[in-house]
């Protein structure tokens, strides 16, 4: 019982550290290879651009531990982009709140779909896409937003609290609550039961159907977040904004470690999948800047696919060496 | 009572409930209402012109879904389609063109254009089939590799530059017409037909529904579950390649960031309008058919009758949720 316990917790320790070892030989090799790379100046704006993809990834992998998937987060945060621009006039606040219930009602959307229809996750939310796409696409006439800049709306994606941006300042605020939530509340022990087996969960007596329709809305919520932050960032809403960036999402949970099947998962991890899978570009433009070598942009795609590959592959191995041993 | 109980007609197969008839018949009857919605309300809809438009813009969601259809039928699914389209769409102007390497003879050329990227993108799908098989990936994020990555391979190859070109020889596959037909609408039959005949009438189509429909089973019953497997993904990688080609010659162009984007999900949509449950064993070859067609003529409905092209997102998304709603509770019940 106890062995038992223990080794799929230890291998998935095992997946999470890599990833963090991953992180740090690249942040190595990046400080030792060029000269600004760890100037305040490449970091700083390195957090505010993938601060958006960390507070997407984080509702993913809330998601994700349950067992489920949602594809449309790109789509929900081209929307709140859009509506968090039209609500800008009435100040900062009110574009957040904007932005965030939009999130929020998709995300509501999605848990209905799921919990109440019973329609699989990855058709739901792939419906969920399409259709705030088209909503950001018809509210937003087929054009980008520009955002008040009259208020202080733009501070949101542009400003600095203490020297550090203020998107950052609302992914790691984020990323503490949900590990707060994930380790130490029983809400959270809630979500990795209900995804290690939903009939065990259930005959535990927890809420499972609640549960699920709280990651959903979770989702939405963060996605609605990281509209606002797009928005205030690049001074407007974009509809066509987001396009793949689920997939980048599910990337990053993935390479942190989290289980595509569920019941394990960790938000630390999400957060250096994140990081290491952003940083590949940045270091991809440091390359090109020493004029050794000149690879175009389309590259990184290509690297994150490897990167991606090589770690479901040790994932794999790790999981089939696992069952082998306690067979 | 025993009587009545062994009876094999019970009350559900006397009268099929109107959920099941729905879910049977409930796609052609969306298809024949669209159309006689469009009689009516659309001008000049009875023309060639129109059925060419619809039936061209549908064949490579067609080729694409066929492929889609026997993967999801083992239960998996294939997400890098769209960039194996791409791929092949970068890769075949590459050779007809000459900037891979220099081939004189323009007819080995044009050969070569249409032999050599499918092999590339069945390359590709037999890659994914391993990820699923040999290391037990889930084929979400097997596939997901081959999405991010493949569309990059396709930008790399061309630099990401559009590839323009005119090649009559190259181009009949999307240009050229067969018996007054065009040649890509032709091609999506032939292959909707194979796929179907390979489902009803072979070894291997009563193996791909086993595999999905029970892999335990079908293991232990002797079925080559691997093989099978990885067969389905190197058709789909096939189809998708194919599918990329037609894209590629009826633009006359090639551009990498373009060819076959979202084409996953169209497919994927196709496959779920079309009736075959995504959790794996059926394949309705012709209802996948018949669901890109409903798709395509929703938004030709849309669009011919002023609505944005943005509000035919938000209704092919519900056209989505209450397909797959509606077979649910069929197969439920």
């Amino acid at each position: 019982m106890f062995l038992t316990r223990l080794r799929p917790k230890s291998s998935g320790d095992l997946a999470r550290l890599g990833v963090m070892v991953a992180l740090f030989a690249l942040i190595l090799f990046g400080a030792l290879r060029y000269e600004n790379f760890l100037s305040s100046f490449n970091i700083l704006s390195f957090l505010r651009y993938n601060a958006m993809f960390a507070l997407i990834a984080l509702g993913m992998c809330f998601v994700i531990i349950t067992g489920g998937i949602d594809l449309s987060v790109g789509g929900v945060a081209a929307l709140a982009s859009v509506v968090s621009a039209f609500a800008s006039p009435y100040g900062w606040a009110a574009g957040m709140a904007a932005g965030m219930a939009a999130g929020l009602a998709f995300g509501v959307l999605n848990g209905v779909m799921i919990t109440q229809m019973r329609i699989q996750p990855f058709i739901a939310t792939l419906a969920a896409m399409l259709a705030s796409y088209g909503t950001a696409l018809l509210l937003a006439d087929n054009q980008s937003v520009s955002v008040s800049y009259d208020t202080a709306f733009t501070m949101i994606g542009q400003d600095d609290i203490l020297g550090f941006p203020i998107p950052a300042w609302i992914a790691l605020v984020a990323y503490i609550l949900g590990w707060i939530f994930l380790e130490r509340l029983p809400a959270g022990r809630h979500v990795l039961a209900v995804g290690d087996g939903e009939a065990t969960a259930s005959l535990m007596g927890l809420k499972v159907t609640r549960t699920i329709f709280s990651v959903y809305a979770f989702s939405g919520l963060l996605a609605g977040l990281a509209g606002t932050v797009l928005a205030a960032q690049f001074g407007a809403g974009q509809p066509t904004e987001g396009v793949g960036w689920e997939l980048f999402a599910i990337a990053s949970v993935v390479v942190g470690g989290t289980l595509l099947s569920g019941g394990a998962g960790s938000v630390g991890a999400t957060l250096a999948g994140v990081l290491l899978l952003g940083m590949v570009f940045n270091v991809l433009n440091f390359e090109n800047g020493l004029g050794w070598i000149s690879l175009s942009a389309y590259w990184q795609s290509v690297i994150r696919g490897l990167f991606l590959l090589v770690v479901v592959i040790l994932q794999a191995k790790i999981a089939t060496k696992r069952t082998d041993s306690i067979e | 009572m025993t009587i009545t109980d062994t009876s094999p007609t019970g009350p559900s197969s006397a009268r099929p409930s109107m959920l099941q008839l729905a879910s049977r018949y409930g796609t052609a009857a969306a298809l024949l209402l669209l159309i006689a919605f469009n009689l009516v309300m659309t001008p000049n809809f009875l023309s060639w012109q129109t059925l060419n438009v619809n039936l061209t813009q549908v064949a490579p969601i067609v080729i694409v879904a066929t492929g889609m259809t026997l993967v999801i039928a083992t239960g998996g699914i294939d997400l890098s389609v769209g960039s194996l389209m791409a791929i092949a769409g970068a890769v075949a102007p590459m050779i007809f063109l000459g900037t891979l390497l220099p081939i004189d003879n323009p007819a080995l050329g044009v050969g070569l254009a249409f032999i050599l990227p499918i092999l590339v993108t069945m390359a590709f799908g037999w890659f994914n089939g391993m990820l699923v098989t040999r290391y037990a990936i889930q084929p979400i994020v097997a596939t997901l590799v081959l999405f991010i990555a493949g569309r990059g391979i396709a930008q790399v190859a061309t630099n990401g530059n559009l590839q323009v070109f005119k090649n009559p020889s190259f181009q009949f596959i999307a240009m050229g017409h067969v018996a007054g037909v065009p040649a890509q609408v032709v091609l999506m039959l032939v292959v909707a037909a194979l796929a179907f005949a390979l489902i009803r009438f072979t070894m291997f189509g009563r193996h791909v529904l086993a595999v999905g429909g029970n892999e335990k089973a079908a293991r232990l019953a002797g079925i080559p579950v691997k093989r099978i497997k990885v067969l389905v993904y190197i058709i789909s990688g096939a189809l998708a390649g194919l599918a990329g080609l037609v894209v590629v010659a009826r633009n006359s162009a090639s551009d990498a960031n373009l060819v076959g984007l979202g084409m996953e999900l169209d497919a994927i949509a196709a496959v779920a309008v079309g009736g075959s449950l995504l959790t794996g064993g059926r394949a309705n070859i012709f209802g996948t058919m018949l669901g890109a067609l409903v798709i395509q003529l929703v938004r030709y409905t849309l669009l011919a009758n002023g609505v944005p092209d943005a509000a035919a997102l938000v209704v092919k998304a519900g056209l989505i949720v209450i397909a797959v709603y509606v077979q649910q509770r069929a197969d439920r019940s």
